[in-house]
């Protein structure tokens, strides 16, 4: 019993429990679910797809993890900031025309530029939070509106295409290796991330700003500076993130790069078992959570929901956890219990 | 000296700025578009004709935010709103009064869910309403994909039922134009002047200010702090649904991407017209003019011709970001007395 009770606190618990029941769903409704097959020399299946589609949403969770921690708010202007550095860094690439087959300019260069556009978009949103003192999903607002406005004017309102194939590899495969890239893009940022949050004190900093940031300021932390970072780091990698949308697709779609997923990031966290409130955080908590929330948007595309129809399922899935993890509904339950104890202590 | 500074401070400094960009802003466009006929009555009531919707929502935002809340869901609603009643008086042969029902029913049910999760259960408005954003949209394309165009005859002839004021403007050979309005400005300025003797005069408003100023010295003074903010959601929601309906009576029809970005639109409205997005502060007189700017901003560049309609948008955001700006700047100024 004692064990049991041991597992079931853990953080990690309801994110695992989570994703094994998506999967589970999964293998009942599609036998081949696990099928790993190798066609042209690259894995195809279900379960290679969810982890292939959910690189976007990892990075994005790592992002809005250490935004959430901090700040105890979310940046909801990640799908925008995508949308702008994919804009960017096509438009960089195909040198101003509207569809071309051949790069004009490096991809380094490009790709440099988009991700620095990015972090200068996380910087206005964490100067707006940090020093400001902004609610976190005011300020990001602002972005989550005009950030696809501004995508727009970078591509003249057009979709811009890059036909050509160097451009192709992260967002597909690198020659001759069967993984498709997004997953090592997504894993670098993961194993990046973790370094620095264990070999430096940052992440026990970004805790202990998020538990109390005045108490923090006090004991000598820097909280403005540390909020602002977490805004940048998030602005970057969502950067990257739109890299890779964007080289998935070939193309800069201003309308469509990223569209929603700042819901699912969030989710992603709120499932990882983060309080929403800032504080304590466990990444490895949103990373499962990322990958269950692709493999729930898998299952509801396999049960034929269209796209513009998921945000219904994931709204409701949202508005639970958060209510689970209400303290008014977890004292409400307490104290259930306790009389529950109390009714059973009397009758014996 | 210090006088001056209190006044400078002062919330109502704000709103003077709000006014005077309107004003100016709209002054401005009178001159340089006068051949393109902005000087015209007509033009000024355009103003109201194509912001009758987001005058409603911007209202209910107001409410809101002077309670300490926020609301982000209310573009959803609309679409939402529009897209139920289309289809109900399209393909299921409802009535007009019918959907004016629907139209308020769904704007309820959203401020009540909403209202009770946030006020009751304590969880961030933001989460709460940004899960409703999704799911309004979500719900919209599952009623329908495509977009349904409204033929209803008793629909269409409150929609165009045209009310001729006595001003007006005169054309190239000397004939009368009367300047008009449609029933939904009446409506919108109608709920305005409730919404704002509700605010100013009745109990019910001054809790709101309370309640927002200080939730804890509000809940000392004996007020029922959770069910004023529920009351203040479910009131919300009513003017929601029904600013959806009226954006229904402008657009005549239901579709998916209907209304998109809305919320930011009346959360603007509402900051630019001196709602302090911290709680306590604002009047609904402010947030017309914060629907005004708005209102002058697309006209503007609509006017202008040549600009992308992205414009719109930005600029929206670039003044609310301003005013963001400048709301802080006085809070740290008030801090320091």
């Amino acid at each position: 019993m004692e064990k049991i009770k041991k597992i079931t606190s853990m953080q990690l618990f309801l994110p695992i429990v989570c994703l094994v029941a998506v999967l589970l769903i999964n293998v009942i409704t599609t036998p081949g679910f696990f099928k790993i097959s190798i066609n042209n020399g690259v894995l195809y299946g279900y379960i290679v797809d969810v982890v292939n589609r959910a690189s976007e949403l990892v990075i994005l969770a790592v992002g809005m993890t250490l935004v959430t921690a901090a700040s105890g708010g979310q940046d909801i202007s990640v799908g925008a900031v995508m949308a702008v550095a994919g804009a960017v860094i096509c438009q960089i690439l195909s040198g101003g025309e509207v569809s071309v087959n051949q790069i004009a300019n490096p991809i380094i260069l490009a790709v440099i530029a988009g991700v620095i556009v990015a972090g200068i978009c996380g910087a206005f949103n964490g100067f707006l939070v940090a020093k400001l003192n902004i609610q976190p999903m005011v300020a990001t607002l602002i972005l989550y509106t005009a950030g696809r406005g501004i995508a727009q004017l970078i591509t003249k309102g057009q979709i811009t295409y890059i036909r050509d194939e160097s451009y192709q590899v992260i967002g597909g495969f690198i020659k001759g290796c069967p993984v498709p890239t997004p997953i090592f893009v997504a894993i670098i940022v993961v194993v990046i991330t973790m370094v620095i949050l264990k070999k430096t004190a940052l992440g026990l900093y970004i805790e202990s700003v998020g538990i109390n940031g005045d108490a923090s300021r006090l004991v000598g932390l820097n909280s403005t500076m540390i909020k602002f970072l977490t805004y940048v780091i998030c602005g970057v990698l969502a950067g990257v993130a739109g890299w890779v949308a964007s080289s998935r697709i070939y193309s800069a779609d201003a309308n469509n790069i990223g569209l929603n997923l700042e819901m699912d990031a969030i989710l992603a966290v709120a499932l990882g078992g983060n309080n929403l409130g800032g504080g304590k955080f466990s990444l490895a908590g949103s990373i499962i959570g990322a990958f269950t929330i692709q493999a729930l948007t898998t299952t509801l595309y396999a049960m034929n929901v269209s796209g513009d129809q998921l945000p219904v399922y994931k709204a409701i899935v949202v508005v639970v956890i958060v209510v689970l993890q209400s303290p008014v509904f977890k004292k409400f339950m307490a104290t259930q219990k306790a009389r529950k104890a109390a009714a059973q202590g009397g009758g014996q | 000296m210090k006088n001056l500074k209190q006044k400078m401070t002062g919330n109502s400094f704000l709103l003077i700025i709000t006014v005077v960009l309107f004003l100016i802003m709209y002054g401005a466009g009178m001159v340089i578009f006068a051949d393109k006929g902005f000087a015209k009555p007509q033009m000024f009531l355009n103003l109201f004709i194509s912001n009758a919707g987001l005058l409603v929502m911007s209202m209910g935002l107001t409410i809101v935010m002077i309670a300490g809340g926020i609301d982000i869901s209310v573009g959803s609603v609309t679409a939402l709103v529009c897209m139920v009643c289309a289809k109900q008086m399209e393909q299921n042969g409802a009535s007009a009064y019918a959907a004016v029902l629907i139209a308020i029913a769904i704007g309820l049910a959203f401020g009540l869910v909403q209202g009770f999760l946030i006020s009751y259960l304590d969880i961030q408005p933001f989460i709460i309403t940004l899960a409703g954003l999704f799911f309004g949209r979500g719900m919209t394309a599952v009623v329908s994909k495509d977009m349904i165009s409204i033929t209803n005859k008793t629909f269409l002839a409150w929609a165009n039922y045209k009310i001729y004021l006595p001003v007006g403007s005169y054309s190239k050979k000397g004939n009368f134009i009367p300047a008009y309005i449609y029933p939904t400005v009446i409506i919108a300025i109608l709920i305005f002047i409730v919404i704002a003797l509700i605010m100013k005069f009745t109990k019910f408003g001054r809790s709101v200010y309370a309640v927002g100023g200080n939730a804890q010295s509000a809940m000392m003074m004996g007020l029922n702090v959770k069910r004023i903010k529920l009351k203040a959601y479910l009131l919300d929601g009513f003017l929601a649904g029904i600013g959806g309906f009226l954006f229904c009576l402008n657009s005549c029809s239901g579709f998916v991407e209907q209304a998109k970005g809305m919320e930011m639109d009346a959360i603007s409205s509402a900051v630019i017209g001196g709602t302090l997005l911290s709680g306590g502060v604002g009047t609904p007189f402010g947030t017309v003019f914060g629907v005004l700017i708005k209102g002058t901003i697309t006209s503007l560049i609509t006017t202008q011709g040549t600009l992308s309609s992205w414009w719109v948008r930005i600029v929206l955001s670039a003044l609310l970001c301003f005013f963001i700006v400048l709301q802080s700047i006085f809070a740290s100024l008030k801090k320091k007395g």
